[in-house]
């Protein structure tokens, strides 16, 4: 498998879709997994997955010895494995900027020369690819596509790219070019496509103008959470009422929907307050939205959270908001569920595809989302109905179940 | 001989229009007339119309032999008034030629039964009175909404004069017996029960059209053979339907009508007759008793009523709603009295079921429909609280008021009395005066000390005044 990001250092959800995905496929049993993402800490969760970092796969010939090798690279990856790995180099990748054992560095996020990374990844996979045994590749999201046909094109397996997001969720609809250049070829190369909601099928088949029946929806789950974290306790003023929106703060995931619905809230009800946490390229004119409508003094911008803050902050709140414009899946209103948070989700997102203890509106709709609001925070009955069946619900969306669907895809790709 | 007791059902609910939180308060009407008049009227034309005029063909044909009951909601009869008004007079052409028993049901379609008695009979009797003023008929019998019924309800209906009530045959209840019986209340032996057949009613409500049916197609013959191929002594076969069965659930297409046109043909055949459910009551004997000790219903195959009342939003409404019927029975505002019945209706209640995805409902979830329930119950509310502000809040302004007026009626004793002791003061002063000129003749020496004593006398006794005043008061406001 290739991926960009695995936890605990991710940034965003598809590091967690990932780890999720591949624990639930190994938990079906029978399957030996390497994983390939760009930069490990060395902290990485190994018990399932044979995590190979591309910032240690050597791509020049570099006369080192067995213990130099160990001294510096010992804690992520085994000698033995970058010795059979620099067996295999395939050309002379001299000129490029390479380290002291012939590897290059990589940064494992989403730099400026994002571009620049992603070929040299591309690269590295050429190395794995006729190093390691295996029947088959699994891509996750544009940034590996091109690794996964290069590995491809060297050994003839079949490919099998996994589409998180695409272009046009992130942009609105004015992808750029190179992303959906680099998207459109993993698509087409691909000898089947996993796509995390119908919707995102949707567009892989109308914008990328592949195949129907090569796509597949593999929706997305959830991890348990550990009791550790459902056992927050969170000091929380009883008379008021917290709606809150977790997020990057951009256009995809509609901000101002969140705003333009609390101001009609706060019309009718004064004991509610509005959180939006997270940063994003619109936080400012966010900002400035709710003092314009007024509501400055009820609506808080705490920033961006990580790790336990997400948590704590979701045990504070009365409502989780997701307006989301256009989500491939949205994996945080199922967070939201398992900490018993009753979620109001867009029915523009994929997540809305498999969930019924939530509340649905329209992104724009900002009357109904309102009305949302205002009901679950008033009604007790409605509350309690959604928190409780919404955690029985949650509970049964599991990653295995999602692994063996993908275990099937598998399967029907190999012709088993 | 057998005979068929025939039992059509004709309900529509006024359904709400969407209404946000923020026209609590500003905006009074709740129904949506446009949502309301396109289903009233599409439904009439393509079922009830047709229906009941081929009941009449039926009557004509079968000179009077064919026979059956229609229960008919009254709010379903005020939109009919408002959208169809023709359907209201093919009833009446229904009512007119005798053969057709009209069965009371509570006005609203609603479930008071399960929580207000006095409701329920009063729901019941807007029905009659709408029934006897539209048709002329007095109804003798009772079909409760969905069918519902328990041990609790038979001797309220007998206390309101009913001799007999339809409900459903349900497993649970009858165990080996079976429906094809009278039976009597065990709370009321007064009251006749009339059961649902399911299989039969359901052949017709839910096969009928059923391709992967293994009795499909289903003709009026092989149904009449059904009947008669039951055992010789069960004489009675009740077949409860929705009206809506024929023309709406199965198009005219799949032949309903024909079906239903041919049967007192294919009963005459197999002498089979047909009952009015006051004639079946009447003509045959019950054979014993059955005891219903938790409401049944006709929904799903529990036959309980978790449909309108399986989970907390469900409850929450219903308890909200029917908090404010004492009220509301002694208000006399028409507006809020219709309101209250038009909010009752169990529909409203069924949109909100979490078991299974409600058909017929306005909207896309269960929440939606609570949302939007509570949103208008809440105006609801606040009307009924301006109306007739709440019991409570009654009691305490009395209590107020009564702390108020005697407030003042003990200041003005505490005044008389302070203007009494001044005037004791006054005169003590006055003899002592009177008694000093006395004295100062025989005993000049006590001149210099006895004043002295007055003035500390004089003093002390206003301060005594005052401090009884201060406690009386608060004894006063302790009252």
């Amino acid at each position: 498998m290739f991926g960009w990001e695995f936890p605990p250092h991710i940034l965003g959800g598809l590091g967690t879709a990932s780890y999720g995905l591949t624990k639930g496929m190994w938990e079906c049993g029978d399957m030996d997994i390497t994983f390939v993402i760009p930069k490990p800490h060395g902290d990485e969760d190994r018990s399932f997955a044979n995590i190979i970092g591309t910032s240690q796969v050597p791509v020049a010939w570099r006369d080192v010895n067995r213990d130099y090798v160990d001294s510096r690279i010992g804690k992520v990856m085994e000698p033995e494995l970058y010795f059979r790995l620099r067996d295999h180099i395939y050309a002379d990748f001299n000129y490029m900027r390479t380290n002291d054992i012939g590897c290059i560095e990589f940064s494992g996020r989403y730099p400026d020369n994002l571009l620049e990374e992603i070929n040299n990844y591309s690269i590295t996979a050429g190395v794995i690819a006729r190093t390691i045994d295996f029947d088959i590749i699994h891509s996750h999201d544009w940034l590996t596509y091109p690794a996964g046909i290069h590995a491809k094109q060297v050994t003839g397996k079949p490919l099998v790219v996994h589409v998180h997001a695409t272009e046009y969720d992130r942009s609105r609809g004015k992808p750029n070019p190179t992303v959906y250049g680099i998207e459109r070829d993993g698509m087409t190369h691909a000898d089947h496509i996993i796509t995390v909601s119908n919707l995102t099928r949707q567009t892989v088949i109308d914008h990328y103008g592949i195949d129907p029946a090569k796509v597949t929806t593999v929706h997305n789950a959830v991890v348990p959470l550990s009791q550790d974290l459902l056992d927050i306790e969170m000091p929380r003023a009883t008379k008021e009422k917290v709606v809150t929106f977790l997020g990057r703060i951009t256009m995809q995931k509609g901000p101002e929907y969140f705003v333009e619905a609390a101001a009609k809230v706060l019309r009718n009800c004064s004991n509610v307050r509005f959180v939006m946490a997270g940063s994003g390229d619109m936080m400012d004119k966010m900002i400035a939205l709710a003092a314009e409508r007024g509501i400055a003094d009820r609506f808080h911008f705490p920033g961006f959270q990580k790790g336990r803050q997400v948590y704590e902050m979701l045990k504070a709140s009365d409502v989780y908001i997701m307006p989301s414009v256009s989500e491939p899946f949205g994996i945080s209103p199922l967070e939201a569920m398992q900490m018993g948070v009753p979620s109001i989700i867009s029915k523009q997102s994929g997540c809305a595809e498999i969930l019924t203890n939530v509340i649905k509106t329209d992104y724009w709709d900002i009357d109904a989302m309102a009305d949302a609001i205002h009901a679950i925070i008033s009604y007790p009955a409605l509350y309690k109905q959604l928190r409780e069946d919404g955690l029985d619900e949650v509970a049964q969306i599991t990653w295995d179940k999602a692994g063996r669907k993908v275990i099937d895809i598998y399967n029907k790709v190999l012709g088993r | 001989m057998k005979a068929i007791c025939f039992n059509f059902e004709i309900h529509q609910p006024f359904r709400l229009k969407r209404y946000r939180f923020f026209d609590i308060g500003k905006d009074h009407y709740y129904f949506d007339d446009f949502l309301n008049d396109d289903i009233v009227s599409r439904v009439a034309h393509n079922s009830y119309i047709p229906a009941c005029e081929t009941l009449l063909r039926m009557i004509e044909q079968s000179e009077g032999r064919f026979r059956c009951s229609i229960a008919v909601s009254g709010v379903a009869l005020e939109q009919f008034e408002h959208y169809v008004p023709q359907f209201i007079e093919l009833l009446r052409k229904l009512a007119d030629t005798g053969a057709v028993e009209f069965v009371a049901q509570p006005f609203s379609y609603g479930l008071a039964s399960l929580t207000d008695p006095e409701e329920f009979a009063l729901q019941i009797a807007d029905t009659c009175s709408i029934l006897r003023s539209r048709f002329g008929v007095e109804p003798k019998v009772v079909r409760n909404t969905e069918l519902i019924y328990d041990d609790d309800l038979a001797p309220q209906l007998v206390a309101l004069g009913f001799k007999g009530i339809l409900t459903e045959g349900a497993k649970h209840i009858l165990g080996w017996k079976s429906p094809d019986y009278v039976y009597t209340a065990a709370s009321a032996p007064k009251l006749k029960l009339l059961l649902r057949n399911s299989k039969l009613s359901d052949d017709i409500a839910f096969r009928f059209s059923d391709t992967s049916w293994s009795e499909f197609p289903l003709t009026a013959d092989k149904y009449m053979d059904w009947i008669a191929s039951t055992p010789a002594e069960e004489q009675i076969v009740n077949i409860f339907l929705n009206m809506e069965t024929f023309g709406d659930l199965h198009p005219a297409t799949t032949g309903i009508f024909h079906f239903l046109e041919a049967l007192p043909r294919m009963a005459a055949e197999r002498g089979i007759e047909f009952l009015t459910p006051s004639q079946a009551i009447s003509k045959i004997k019950a054979v014993g008793e059955l005891s219903v000790l938790h409401p049944i219903s006709s929904a799903d195959e529990a036959r309980d009523t978790s449909l309108w009342l399986g989970n907390r939003l469900q409850n929450e409404a219903f308890e909200k709603l029917y908090s404010l019927a004492e009220r509301i029975r002694e208000c006399d505002n028409r507006a809020i009295k219709r309101d209250f019945q038009y909010l009752q209706s169990c529909d409203h209640f069924f949109y909100m079921n979490t078991k299974r995805p409600a058909t017929f409902s306005p909207y896309e979830t269960p929440f939606a429909a609570f949302t939007n329930y509570m949103n208008v119950l809440a105006d609801f509310l606040m009307r009924v609280e301006e109306e007739f502000p709440s019991q409570v809040g009654n009691e305490e302004l009395n209590s107020l008021l009564l702390t108020i007026r005697n407030q003042g009626a003990e200041i003005e004793t505490l005044n008389k009395e302070l203007a009494s002791m001044r005037k004791s003061v006054e005169q003590y002063n006055i003899e002592h005066r009177k008694r000093e000129e006395k004295a100062e003749a025989p005993a000049r020496k006590t001149r210099t000390c006895k004043p002295r004593a007055a003035k500390t006398t004089e003093a002390a006794a206003p301060k005594k005044a005052t401090a009884k005043k201060t406690t009386k008061k608060e004894t006063g406001k302790a009252e």
